[in-house]
């Protein structure tokens, strides 16, 4: 009966941080790791300092920003530049505007996955029927197929669905993923089939059974599709630059690529945007740190 | 299934009726998982991929419902147009240009990074960080720092003597300043992947090559990178589809203002999806746009179906 085929993915053993070579005596810092250490330090520099310079830009003066030489610590603090992309901008929208569209379309593609995933890829993994093979290669193949030449089509069936300038054209065409469905019958291969005809003989529903058994025992999966679904759509930029023309509608990445070319005017308001829309996502990441690498770990890949 | 023994016989035709019922419920719910599925795929993937083939075919526009067919008229434009071939150029400079670097760096700082000892974890959140930050703010935060009078990267040139570099402005430095910036954002995530790759192997290896008197740089070569093969090849794969198409980054920094075309300066940063792009949305050339899509389709599938053998036949035992 339920022999449990193809065991995950390695899972998120990067996590552990392994003392690899602490077989010896001494936890004693030797010269090479000294020289590791200061060879990773100043990549981590490097790393870093596009944000700190972003981020004091955006507290520098106008005039301060073209200063000559520099300063690494504004001199005269200002939150003008804040304040300029706090309200209404100049062309219409607002980053809190652009944010709330952003969370908005992201969280009904993310939630429409994470179910059309759970529920085909516990049909794929759990039931036999016939044709199941061939249906299971074909939608593995879908993941061949290269967006350059979807593109036009599917954009031009989204005009002609009159869906230009609405979002579902953003969530409609996406809705099922192939590697989803990959991912998550993967993982409900392990959940053994004893525990599912079990709940058949209590009674339950198969909707019942999938909603109850199947979805707790597949969080570790969902959270990482979750978390690249989301991280994924959050960044999508050539899409809703394609379907999106409204102002009032961008998303932010979308938002955001309307303040190029002002920055040979005033960079001090574009490093406040970008800063602001890059902070919240920092926050998520040094929370759900692990999360984040255990996800790459078990997922291989993004989106 | 549980096969109940002492029922009595009258409830056996009761038994059949839940297997039954039992039966026709999970044909239900697989009919309902599926169906959707399948349509779902016949109009958004199978259905546009076919429309994308045809389409290329004929004098396709935006908005125009009348289309004639032309053959393969758009793929002789194509190869007699400068600025597709330029940017067919460039799409290939820009990806090996990307895989290079990127594979390199991001192969070395896991080995340093795991041999970093307590400060292992603090180095991969700060290497991984670029990664989960969005495309299009930080190619416009490397706007700034490639500005040539008052950006970082050129006042700390000047520190070390080293005149400023135009970079973005400047048709031979335009393209490869954007993979340096693609770099950045990305190798944490590809080192994340190694680091991932070498815990999964063995410490008896490494116990086994010390017995034997190996080196430092034979133990790499001869147990860490094969065995880290399978890393290696999804790495460089996925790098390889990635790069290819890429659109955000090129898009960002190759047009230093909203009204300009992107691909500049001088169309030296014209890659393929931007000039797709360019075409099929702002000229609304469909057909065009969906020959070059075809085009850039068989690329990525050469060049991955080659990259897979290379990298296999190269570390078999």
């Amino acid at each position: 009966m339920a022999t449990i085929t193809n065991a995950p993915g390695t899972l998120a053993t990067a996590e552990r941080s392994t003392p690899r070579r602490a077989a010896g005596k001494r936890p004693r810092v030797t010269w090479d790791k000294l020289l590791i250490w200061i060879v990773l330090g100043i990549g981590a520099i490097i790393m870093v300092a596009p944000f700190y310079w972003t981020v004091i830009t955006s507290f520098k003066t106008t005039a301060e920003t073209r200063a000559l030489p520099p300063t690494w610590i504004p001199q005269e603090w200002t939150t003008e530049n804040w304040k300029a992309v706090s309200g209404r901008l100049d062309y219409g929208g607002s980053l809190l505007l652009f944010f709330g569209n952003s969370l908005f379309v992201c969280t009904i593609i993310t939630v429409f996955t994470i179910f059309t995933s759970a529920l085909c890829g516990y049909v794929f993994a759990k039931f036999n029927f016939r044709g199941k093979r061939i249906l299971f290669w074909t939608v593995l193949s879908m993941l061949m197929v290269p967006a350059s030449v979807t593109l036009l089509p599917l954009f031009d069936m989204v005009v002609s669905f009159g869906w230009k300038n609405n979002y579902l054209a953003l969530i409609v065409p996406i809705i099922f993923s192939p590697f989803g469905i990959f991912l998550m019958r993967q993982q409900m291969m392990n959940i053994p089939s004893e525990l599912i005809d079990a709940a058949r003989i209590d009674g339950s529903t198969e909707y019942g059974i999938f909603f109850k058994i199947i979805l707790p025992n597949a969080k570790a999966a969902i959270a990482a599709l979750a978390i690249f679904t989301f991280a994924f759509q959050w960044d999508n930029f050539q899409w809703p630059l394609i379907v999106l023309d409204r102002v009032e509608q961008f998303t932010v990445p979308l938002g955001l690529s309307l303040f190029r070319g002002r920055n040979s005017i005033a960079v001090g308001p574009v490093a406040a945007a970008s800063i602001a829309t890059i902070l919240p996502v920092l926050i998520v990441y040094f929370f759900a740190q692990r999360r984040f690498v255990e996800g790459i770990a078990l997922t291989g890949m993004k989106g | 299934m549980a096969t109940i023994a002492k029922e009595p016989p009258g409830t056996r035709t009761r038994l059949a009726n839940l297997i039954q019922n039992q039966k026709f419920q999970k044909n239900v719910f697989v009919l309902s998982a599926l169906v959707p599925m399948i349509i779902f795929f016949g109009v958004f993937y199978i259905y546009p991929v076919i429309g994308g083939i045809l389409g290329s075919l004929t004098n396709w526009r935006a908005f125009v419902p009348a289309r004639d067919f032309v053959g393969l008229a758009q793929y002789q434009k194509l190869f007699a147009d400068p600025i597709f071939l330029a940017s067919v150029k460039n799409t290939f400079i820009y990806t090996a240009t990307y895989l290079v670097i990127n594979t390199i760096l991001a192969l070395s700082l896991a080995l340093a990074v795991d041999a970093s000892g307590i400060l292992r974890s603090l180095f991969r959140t700060i290497y991984f960080l670029p990664v989960v930050t969005s495309v299009v703010a930080t190619a416009l935060i490397w706007n700034w720092l490639y500005q040539p009078r008052y950006g970082l990267i050129n006042i700390i040139l000047n520190a070390f003597g080293i005149p400023s570099q135009p970079f973005l402005r400047d048709p031979s430095q335009a393209l490869i300043s954007i993979v340096f910036y693609a770099v950045w954002k990305q190798v944490g995530y590809d080192m994340v992947l190694f680091m991932a790759g070498l815990s999964g192997i063995s410490r008896s290896f490494y116990e086994a090559a010390k017995v034997d008197g190996a080196n430092r740089w034979q133990v790499f070569r001869y147990i860490t990178l094969p065995l880290l093969q399978p890393t290696v090849v999804f790495v460089t794969i996925t790098g390889i589809i990635g790069s290819l198409q890429v659109f955000g980054p090129v898009y960002i920094m190759s047009s230093l203002s909203i009204n300009d075309l992107p691909g500049g300066p001088l169309n030296s940063t014209y890659v393929i999806s931007v000039y797709q792009y360019q075409v099929a949305f702002k000229q609304l050339e469909l057909g065009y746009g969906s020959a070059m899509g075809i085009v850039l389709f068989i690329i990525v599938l050469v060049v991955t179906l080659f990259q897979s053998r290379f990298l296999r036949r190269r570390w078999e035992y």
